[in-house]
């Protein structure tokens, strides 16, 4: 079995891989804690949405780098679906729920119209399930990766307590002269970016689990924000890694498999939490 | 003479130029203990997002005297609906009253720590320290959003609706540490419904109506508004 392990770790694919998946469950997990308790949590999947529907345009316009055309629509997606969550028309879950289907269904729409593959329900497939994507990373995919991990992270601590204030209490961190607005538009920033992201891990149809598992685990367990965060942070890196060795040792689609581990740590925390009370 | 705190001129509030007091006028000194009180929808919230700074005003003014500005209100908000369940300790969420003066360094210094500390010892809370907030009862978590209130301003407190949610013996508990923190020289100001509390401890009332009020509590039993108002609080 681990001889298995280290010959497939002699592929520098399957290394990318692995580092990628680590650094993409590091940063959602660390929002995730703040989405959550925001109740934002199906922003991770509105925006995966949004994120194909772009994907399915850059692959009709024909885009080397599809990074360009997805990383700055899915930002702006993100920003308008942050700011219509207090008072607009249309309330903050309606919209997400709109924006994710709409998007779903004209990505889907522009595939199918403008194919240029053979295989088109394979690539919707990869897409939705991010099935191979993952161990076929460029390097310049794999860069970019660690470049905007270590600014999320990097944004992340610098901001932290500023970030704890505005998910605790919006009206006294505003009352108090924090501009609220500025840091939920950098949460929403760095939400985009990670789901761009965590398309190649897990796919846009899986995100969520990748966001709010490892915070609705931690939350389980621990009684301040900092060991909540701290914890979702380990448990969702290690999901990601034992997810990963099983998918590759046994064959099964990267994406559900590190999910399918988020679920089991998740209720494994139930367990420990329930007891404890 | 007591010093001036906030002086509030004709003013007229309310969302999108549509007034919803108009002609207020009311001066809040050093040491006061002011209840704003009126029926829902009178426009008691609106009055407090307009002293913190947050709604514009439609016309007139409020004017802050001194060295204190709107943004250095000791604010206890409302509870919401997302604070009920959080997973933060006691230490965590007192400590982010500080938030304004740390301004852009993204970690709190030893004063402001201390600070923190200070105002939890003060609330009579430091046993509940490490404590997570979502296990505390009503008035215990009243009395960390109290403290974190501290932490932003040591002069002036704006409470809105305290005890909205308390039992009686945590209701009386909480009145009784605001006018403890009140004599020693914190001006209050109070969003209430309770009109019996206002008269037990107000100094000042601001009576929000059709016909607004304002005075010390003396004038305000005497006056028309306020033994009608009071009185059909005893009839219920």
């Amino acid at each position: 079995m681990l001889e298995k392990l280290f010959d497939y770790l002699e592929f520098p694919f399957v290394r990318y891989a692995i580092i990628v998946g680590v650094l993409i469950a590091l940063c959602s997990s660390l929002l995730g804690v703040t989405l959550v308790l925001k109740r934002f949590s199906f922003i991770g999947d509105g925006l995966s949405h949004v994120a194909f529907g772009a994907i399915a345009i850059a692959s009709v316009f024909n885009l080397t780098s599809k990074m360009i055309l997805v990383l700055p629509i899915t930002v702006l997606s993100a920003v308008l679906l942050l700011r219509t969550g207090q008072n607009t028309k249309i309330k903050g879950d309606a919209a997400i729920a709109m924006i994710s289907v709409t998007s779903l269904a004209f990505g889907y729409l522009l595939m199918n119209i403008f194919s240029t593959s053979a295989n088109m329900s394979g690539d919707v497939c990869s897409t939705l399930f991010g099935s191979t994507s993952i161990l076929t990373l460029q390097t310049y995919e794999v860069n970019l990766c660690i470049v905007l991990s270590i600014a999320v992270l990097f944004v992340f601590v610098f901001f932290y307590n500023k970030i704890f204030s505005v998910t605790f209490d919006e009206n006294f961190a505003k009352a108090t002269g924090t501009n609220v607005e500025l840091y939920n538009l950098i949460i929403a920033v760095i939400i985009a970016a990670i789901i761009v992201l965590a398309m190649n891990l897990v796919g846009s149809l899986l995100i969520s689990a990748l966001v709010i598992f490892p915070a609705l685990s931690a939350m389980r367990i621990f009684k301040s924000f900092k060991t909540v965060v701290i914890f979702s942070a380990i448990l969702s890196v290690f999901c990601a890694i034992c997810g990963m060795i099983i998918s590759i040792l046994c064959g099964t689609p990267v994406g559900s498999t590190i999910v399918a581990a988020d679920a089991l740590a998740f209720f494994i925390c139930c367990l420990i939490g329930g007891n404890k009370r | 003479m007591e010093m001036e705190l906030i002086i509030c001129k004709n003013a007229a509030l309310g969302y999108e130029k549509k007034p919803i007091i108009e002609n207020l006028s009311f001066t809040v000194c050093e040491g006061n203990y002011l209840y704003i009180v009126g029926e829902n929808g009178s426009g008691k919230s609106t009055l407090v997002k307009s002293l913190l700074g947050l709604n514009p005003l439609i016309s007139g003014e409020i004017k802050w005297c001194g060295d204190i500005k709107p943004t250095q209100i000791g604010y206890l908000p409302q509870q919401t609906v997302v604070q009920k369940d959080f997973p933060a300790s006691v230490w965590e969420i007192v400590l982010s009253g500080c938030l304004s003066k740390s301004g852009l360094r993204p970690f709190y210094n030893k004063a402001e720590k201390e600070t923190a500390q200070k105002n939890i010892e003060r609330l009579g809370i430091a046993d509940l320290s490490d404590k997570c907030y979502r296990d505390l009862s009503g008035g215990q978590q009243q009395r960390v959003l109290l403290a974190r209130a501290l932490c932003a301003a040591d002069k002036l407190l704006l409470l809105d609706e305290p005890v909205t949610g308390l039992d009686p013996v945590a209701t009386a508990d909480m009145y009784a540490l605001i006018n403890t923190l009140n004599k020693n020289g914190i001006t209050i100001i109070m969003i209430s419904h309770d009109t019996e509390a206002a008269v037990k401890y107000a100094s000042h009332i601001l009576h929000i109506a059709d016909e607004v009020f304002f005075g010390t509590k003396e004038d305000y039993l005497k006056s028309r508004q306020g033994k009608i108002f009071l009185n059909t609080k005893g009839d219920e």
